[in-house]
């Protein structure tokens, strides 16, 4: 799929993101229309994943560590075929399979619950392991908040990846510089995180601009090239990319928008189609 | 009892690991540098690819596990008692009881006979945290050939279990070649009709010996190992203190939330009947040899039979 295809495809998945916050009346709008590319091309280009077959055995796996992003998450495997994008106006109802946070036994194309920050990644290595261990071919990808990274269980993950040098393992940080209490520097910052990440073994790759397609492209072919070492892309992202009033304001970062801002949000989007 | 063996149930853990090892290759097991003491360690010498080491770093170990699991294998995550259910609830919790995943969880060390090292290693809470999770199946054998037989079962069941083994080396009292082990089926091991004890661990040894003194005493014990904390055998419970009507519950855990408590509950909403709790005072462990601080704490024959005998006074 080529970069054009790939912006339409992902402005669909962020009006499912923008639409399905909006119907549950809360969620976090902001860091899933941030990391929206990303997962959009993990789905659309990047994994060998099968809509029909969720639980095919060979396929590639993602965890989204950061799990309160998972509108992006469900939109993706919406508009991927997975379930109908209706479902996505079902987000946090009850009896809906669309959790507040993913749920594997819920929602097909899920490949782990997640939710609690710092725990899927170590799930993810878990994954990894298991190919190296079992001969599977697969690859484990893993979606990380900036913010996230302050927790103790992802340096005992990474420190794990590193020296078992799992090279069927890319992580990527989702590194938009915003958290809930204000910016990362602000807050208990993580920076430098690429010098940690190699200082942890791991083969790092920057990516000056996370919503651009042509970088993203560029850095899962030279993860998918690495070997003998795990990946870790960090690439920066603007929190909440697509909807202006919502880019790079952590105000957005866990607010649903009220019915007159989702009519704005949706006339961006649908302008940017 | 000079030529009664003993063996601690931690050995009794790595040992059918090996044995279950050379069956199957679906299976790792991992530790968090503790696998001289969790006796994980026979498992690494035997099969040293498949097993794998977490460091110190519970937490993510737990994750690990869980990472597995969601390919179809299992794995079993060790470490002590106290960081398994204790440090790493959360994980154990949202990664591993949430998404229901086959993760056998090998906890060691449980309990105050853990001895020496006192009580930030004396975990009495690990029942009670582990039978909050939902799906979560939790079982502390009594010896040895109990131990063997949950491992086994642990690894065939398809969900989390959490096994509760210690370190103190306890006498083998089931019979290797009829012992019939049943998750969430308890056993009758001596028939009574004054009191019910209900015991699970190495207080099940306890109880037996206990109910012989209490019977040269007048009283006439009956004596149920519960080795599955959750699923509660609630039947085999009931039906005894419909006969006994009183009921005393021995673990080597809290009084709070643990046996005790899951005996109690059940006897209530069935059939209320006088219960007294033997277990851990609300109170943390202290440092001393095992035995001793088992007898100080009052988890001997001892302390069960003056227990027995308040409660029937």
């Amino acid at each position: 799929m080529g970069d054009d295809e790939l912006k339409k495809v992902a402005n669909e998945v962020r009006r499912g993101i923008v639409t399905s916050v909006h119907a549950a009346k809360s969620g976090h709008p902001g860091g899933s229309l941030g990391a929206a590319d990303i997962i959009t091309y993990l789905y659309f280009e990047e994994m060998d994943v099968d809509p029909a077959d969720p639980h095919k055995a060979g396929r590639d796996r993602f965890v989204l560590s950061k799990g309160h992003c998972a509108p992006a998450l469900y939109s993706a495997l919406a508009c991927r075929g997975f379930f109908p994008k209706e479902d996505l106006e079902t987000l946090r109802h009850i009896g809906s399979h669309l959790q507040g946070h993913p749920n594997m036994n819920d929602t097909p194309g899920v490949d782990m619950s997640t939710g609690s920050l710092g725990q899927g990644i170590s799930a993810a290595v878990g994954m990894a392991l298991a190919a190296k261990h079992w001969g599977d071919s697969y690859r484990t990808y893993c979606l990380l908040g900036d913010g996230e990274i302050e927790e103790g269980q992802v340096w005992e993950a990474a420190m794990f990846a590193g020296n078992h040098a799992l090279d069927n393992l890319c992580l990527i940080v989702d590194h938009n510089g915003l958290q809930i209490d204000g910016t990362i520097e602000e807050v208990n910052s993580a920076m430098p995180i690429a010098d940690k990440f190699r200082a942890f073994k791991f083969h790092v790759i920057e990516v000056a601009d996370g919503n651009d397609f042509e970088q993203i492209r560029a850095a899962f072919a030279e993860a998918r090239a690495t070997k003998g070492a795990p990946t870790c892309i960090v690439a920066e992202t603007v929190k909440g990319k697509g909807v202006s009033f919502m880019e790079n304001n952590v105000g957005w970062h866990g607010k649903a928008p009220n019915d007159e801002q989702f009519e704005q949000a949706m006339a961006e989007l649908e302008k940017e189609a | 009892m000079a030529d009664v063996k003993k063996i601690a149930t931690r050995a009794s853990y790595g040992e059918a690991l090996v044995e279950l090892g050379a069956e199957h290759d679906d299976f790792v097991v991992l530790d968090a540098d503790l696998a001289a003491a969790t006796q994980t360690g026979k498992f690494k010498a035997a099969y040293p690819d498949r097993f794998f080491d977490a460091g110190i770093a519970e937490e993510n170990m737990m994750g690990i596990a869980a990472g597995i699991a969601t390919t179809g294998r299992v794995a079993f995550a060790s470490t002590f008692a106290m960081f398994a259910a204790g440090r790493a609830f959360e994980q154990v919790r949202n990664s591993i009881g949430y998404p229901h995943l086959n993760v056998k969880i090998g906890a060691t060390h449980a309990g105050i006979s853990v001895g020496e090292d006192g009580a930030t290693h004396q975990c009495c809470e690990d029942v009670a945290l582990m039978r909050t999770i939902p799906g979560m199946t939790v079982i502390v054998p009594s010896d040895d050939v109990e131990a063997k037989a949950a491992v086994r079962a642990a690894y065939e069941m398809d969900g989390p279990v959490y096994m509760r083994f210690g370190r103190l080396a306890v006498p083998v009292f089931n019979d290797e070649e009829t012992y019939e082990f049943e998750i969430g089926r308890g056993v009758k091991l001596r028939e009574g009709s004054d009191v019910t004890i209900v015991a699970c661990g190495l207080m099940v040894q306890a109880a037996l010996e206990a109910a012989d003194t209490l019977a040269d005493r007048g009283i006439d014990a009956e004596v149920i190992n519960i080795h599955t904390i959750k699923p509660l055998d609630e039947d085999i419970i009931v039906e005894s203190a419909k006969k006994t009507g009183r009921v005393v519950t021995c673990e080597e855990h809290s009084i709070i939330g643990g046996l005790g408590d899951a005996v109690l509950a059940a006897l209530a909403e069935k059939h209320p009947v006088p219960v007294k709790k033997v277990g851990v005072m609300d109170t943390f462990g202290e440092s001393g040899p095992a035995v001793d601080l088992l007898h100080k704490y009052g988890l001997d024959a001892e302390g069960v039979t003056a227990a027995v005998e308040a409660f029937m006074a």
